[in-house]
C-alpha cells in the first residue's frame, strides 16, 4: 500500500516522467488506433513500426548527430514511405495486401538492422543508444521526451476532435465521404500521416514489435463495449492510460521489470476479458441468448406437439407419457427433460400419474405456437406460391420468432383465414 | 570455410522458409507466418527453463507447441468472439511477444537469451557452434545439421502431401467436399512453420524468418502462375538472396540477416518492374494499344 501510495504521488521526478510518459503515448496512440482497425488496417501499423528503423540510420549516417529531432523526421519519412510502398504493391500487381505489408515489414526492418550493425561496427563512439528504437525503454524517459510526447499526444487529439465526423466518414463509409465532396484521399493521408506520427512516437518507450499492439489492442477491446464511435474512442483511451499508469507501476515496484512490455500485457489481458464478458458482444454473453433461444424453442416444441397428440381426440386435458411425446416428436432426450421441468414450474404443464397434460395457460400458449405456425403456411402458398408439401420446414423455425405485430398483420393480410393449407383448423386467438 | 558454413545455413534456411511461404501467400495467411515467428518467443523460454539448458529438441517442441496455439487463439477471437481478423493477429501475438519478454525478465539470471537475438539473431555465430562426436570428429557447425534436418521433414511432407496443401490452399470448398480435412491440414502447415522458425531463429532471427517467407515466394508469384514452378522459383531466389547477402553485409560489415532482407526486398522490385507476365513494364504495354482506340 505505501509503495502505491509513494507512486500516486510522484514525487520522484523519474516516475513522474516514466508515467505521464506512458499515459500520454499510450491515450493518443489508441485514439488514432480506433481508425486504423475500423478501417481493417489494424497490421499496417505494425509495417510502420519496423520501417521507422533505416528512417533513423539514414538520418544518423547523414547528420552524425544524435539530435531528437532530426530522427525523428527520419524515422517519420521511411514510415511514410512504406505504407505508399504498400499501396502501390496492392494497386499495381496481384499481390495481395498481408504480403504486402508482410514484405515491407521485413524488408524495411532488414535494411535497418543492416544500417544499425554497420553503424555500431563502423566505431563511431556517437552512435550507442540508437538501437533504444528497437526495443524501447520507457524507464530511461527523461524531461524532453515528455515534452515532445505532449505535444504530439495534442496534435493527435485536436486533429482528431476537429476532423472526427469527417474521420469518422471515411472509416465507415468510403462511397458516401466521396459522394458528398469529402477530399477522402487527402483525408486517409492525413489520417495515415497522424498513425505514423503516433507510431515513430511511441516506438521508443515500448518498441518496434509491440507498438502496434498499443494502436490495435484497445480499439479491438474497446470495439466490443459500444456500437458508437465516439464512445470507442474514449473508453479505448481511457483503457491504455490506465495501462500505461499500470505499466509504470509495476517497474516502478520490480526495477528489473520493462515497461513497455507489462503495458501490453495488461492491455492484451483486458482485451481478451472484453471478447469473452463484454455484454452483448462478449463471447459469453451471445452463448448464454443462444442456449436462452434454444431452451425456449424446446419448450413450444413440447406445448405444440402435446396440443397437437391433443387436437386429434379433441381433448386436451389428456396426459402423454414422455414415450408418446417422442413418438410424435423427436427431440434430444435431456433437452426434453429440462424442457419439461422447465415447463411444470411455469405451470404451463402438470404431471399426474400417466404423464404430463397442459394446463389452460399451456394450452393458450400452444395455441398461439401453432397459429403463427398454420398462419405462416396460408402466408407461403398464398402469397409466395410454395406448394403446400414444402411449407412446414419454414413454418417450424419462423413460429418461435414472429412477434404479436407481424402476427396482427399476417392475420389481416391474410383475410383473418380460419384453416390452413392442410385443410386443418387455425385455432383462433382466445 | 567460414563464409561457405554461413552461406549454406542461409541457404537451408531460405528453402525451408520460401516452401512453406508460397503456401501461406497463397492462402493470404503471410501475417499469420509474422505472428508465428513472434510469437514462438515464449515457447522458447519455457522449454529453456524446464530443461535448464539448450537442448534442441524441447525448444523444437516448445516453440512448435506456442506456434500453433498462437493459430489457435487467432482462429478462436476470430472465429468465436468476433474479433476482426487482421486485429486479431495483431492483438495475440503482441501479446504473446510481450509475455515472452516479460518471461525473460524474470528469469533474468536463468535464460541466456537476449531479445535482440530473437529479432534478428546472428548467423555469423553459426560457423562457431561445431558439433564434435564423442571421438572427436568434426562435423561442421550444429545449426547446418538441425536446418538440414528441418528441411528433410519438410521436403517429406511437402512431396507426399503435395496434393492435399495445394487443394485446401486453393479451393478449400473443394478439397472439403472431396472429404480432406482443411483444419487438419491447416494446423499441420502452421506447424510446420512454427517448427521452421524455431530452427532458423537462433540463427537468422525472426525478421529474416518472415523476409524468406514473404519475400521469394511473391517473387515467384510474380513470375509464374503455376505453385510447383512457383516452389522452385523462390527457392531459388531464396539461395541467391542468401549467398549474395553474405557478400553484401561483408561489404557493409554489418547484419547478414538484414542484408539478405535487403536482397530480397531487391528481388521483389525487379520482378514488381520486369515480370514478363505480371510486371509493371509489361501490364503498361498491355494496356498502350488500348487506350487510342478508346
Amino acid at each position: 500500500m505505501n509503495t502505491l501510495w509513494e507512486f500516486l504521488s510522484m514525487s520522484d521526478a523519474n516516475v513522474r516522467f516514466v508515467t505521464i510518459g506512458s499515459i500520454l503515448l499510450a491515450a493518443s496512440s489508441a485514439v488514432v488506433g480506433c481508425f486504423t482497425v475500423l478501417r481493417k488496417r489494424a497490421l499496417v501499423g505494425d509495417a510502420v513500426a519496423h520501417a521507422v528503423l533505416p528512417g533513423v540510420c539514414l538520418a544518423f549516417i547523414l547528420t552524425g548527430e544524435k539530435n531528437p529531432l532530426i530522427l525523428l523526421f527520419g524515422s517519420f519519412l521511411t514510415g511514410w514511405l512504406s505504407l505508399i510502398i504498400i499501396d502501390a504493391i496492392t494497386a499495381n500487381s496481384r499481390i495481395k495486401e498481408d504480403t504486402a505489408i508482410g514484405l515491407v515489414l521485413s524488408v524495411f526492418f532488414g535494411i535497418g538492422i543492416l544500417l544499425l550493425t554497420s553503424i555500431q561496427h563502423s566505431g563511431n563512439e556517437n552512435q550507442s543508444g540508437l538501437d533504444k528504437f528497437l526495443f524501447g525503454s520507457a524507464a530511461a524517459l527523461v524531461g524532453q521526451d515528455l515534452i515532445t510526447f505532449g505535444a504530439v499526444a495534442v496534435l493527435l487529439l485536436v486533429s482528431v476532435v476537429l476532423l472526427y465526423k469527417e474521420f469518422k466518414l471515411i472509416s465507415f463509409d468510403m462511397a458516401y465521404a466521396r459522394t458528398i465532396g469529402l477530399p477522402v484521399r487527402g483525408l486517409e493521408l492525413l489520417l495515415t500521416t497522424l498513425t505514423v506520427l503516433a507510431v515513430v512516437v511511441g516506438i521508443q518507450s515500448v518498441g518496434v514489435v509491440l507498438m502496434s499492439a498499443m494502436l490495435i489492442t484497445p480499439a479491438a477491446a474497446a470495439r466490443f463495449w459500444t456500437d458508437r464511435l465516439g464512445f470507442m474512442v474514449v473508453i479505448a483511451a481511457v483503457m491504455s492510460a490506465f495501462c500505461g499508469a499500470a505499466g509504470a507501476f509495476v517497474s516502478f515496484t520490480a526495477p528489473a521489470m520493462p515497461t513497455g512490455p507489462w503495458i501490453v500485457m495488461l492491455l492484451s489481458l483486458l482485451a481478451i476479458f472484453s471478447f469473452i464478458l463484454a455484454p452483448k458482444k462478449g463471447l459469453l454473453a451471445r452463448y448464454l441468448l443462444q442456449r436462452r433461444m434454444r431452451n425456449q424453442m424446446t419448450r413450444e416444441n413440447i406445448l405444440k406437439t402435446l396440443f397437437l397428440l391433443g387436437e386429434t381426440k379433441e381433448d386436451y386435458a389428456h396426459s402423454y407419457s414422455r414415450q408418446q411425446i417422442m413418438e410424435r416428436r423427436q427431440l434430444p432426450l435431456l433437452r426434453m427433460k429440462d424442457g419439461l421441468k422447465s415447463l411444470c414450474r411455469k405451470h404451463l404443464i402438470k404431471k399426474n400419474a400417466t404423464g404430463w397434460a397442459l394446463t389452460e395457460a399451456g394450452k393458450k400458449e400452444a395455441q398461439r405456437v401453432v397459429r403463427l405456425h398454420r398462419l405462416w403456411e396460408l402466408y407461403l402458398t398464398e402469397y409466395l406460391q410454395v406448394a403446400s408439401d414444402h411449407v412446414h420446414e419454414d413454418a417450424e423455425s419462423i413460429e418461435h420468432v414472429l412477434t404479436p405485430e407481424l402476427e396482427k398483420r399476417l392475420e389481416e393480410l391474410l383475410n383473418y383465414p380460419t384453416s390452413d393449407p392442410h385443410q386443418t383448423t387455425i385455432p383462433q386467438q382466445p | 570455410m567460414d563464409a561457405f558454413w554461413i552461406i549454406l545455413t542461409g541457404a537451408l534456411v531460405a528453402i525451408c522458409c520460401s516452401l512453406l511461404g508460397c503456401f501461406l501467400i497463397l492462402r493470404r495467411m503471410a501475417m499469420v507466418g509474422d505472428a508465428i515467428s513472434h510469437a514462438v518467443l515464449p515457447g522458447i523460454v519455457l522449454a529453456f527453463l524446464f530443461s535448464g539448458s539448450r537442448e534442441v529438441w524441447t525448444m523444437l517442441i516448445g516453440a512448435a507447441l506456442l506456434g500453433v496455439a498462437c493459430t489457435f487463439l487467432i482462429e478462436f477471437f476470430h472465429k468465436k468472439a468476433n474479433v476482426q481478423a487482421d486485429a486479431s493477429i495483431g492483438v495475440t501475438f503482441t501479446w504473446l511477444f510481450a509475455l515472452g519478454i516479460i518471461l525473460i525478465s524474470v528469469f533474468a539470471g536463468k535464460v541466456d537469451l537476449d531479445q535482440d537475438c530473437v529479432l534478428y539473431g546472428e548467423i555469423a555465430y553459426v560457423p562457431l557452434d561445431i558439433w564434435l562426436t564423442e571421438n572427436g570428429t568434426n562435423l561442421g557447425p550444429r545449426t547446418v545439421w538441425i536446418i538440414g534436418g528441418v528441411l528433410v521433414v519438410l521436403l517429406t511432407f511437402i512431396g507426399l502431401f503435395f496434393k492435399q496443401l495445394y487443394l485446401t490452399s486453393f479451393d478449400p470448398a473443394f478439397a472439403a467436399a472431396i472429404g480432406l480435412s482443411t483444419t487438419l491440414w491447416y494446423y499441420l502447415l502452421m506447424g510446420a512453420v512454427s517448427l521452421t522458425t524455431v530452427a532458423a531463429f537462433e540463427s537468422v532471427g525472426a525478421i529474416l524468418v518472415v523476409a524468406l517467407m514473404v519475400g521469394p515466394p511473391a517473387t515467384a508469384y510474380l513470375l509464374t502462375d503455376d505453385l510447383k514452378k512457383m516452389l522452385l522459383i523462390s527457392a531459388g531466389a531464396g539461395i541467391i538472396a542468401s549467398a549474395a547477402g553474405f557478400y553484401l553485409a561483408l561489404w557493409l560489415n554489418g547484419s547478414v540477416a538484414g542484408a539478405i532482407s535487403a536482397i530480397i526486398g531487391v528481388q521483389f522490385l525487379l520482378a514488381f518492374i520486369f515480370s514478363p507476365t505480371h510486371g509493371l513494364v509489361s501490364r503498361r504495354q498491355k494496356l498502350a494499344p488500348l487506350s487510342p482506340s478508346l
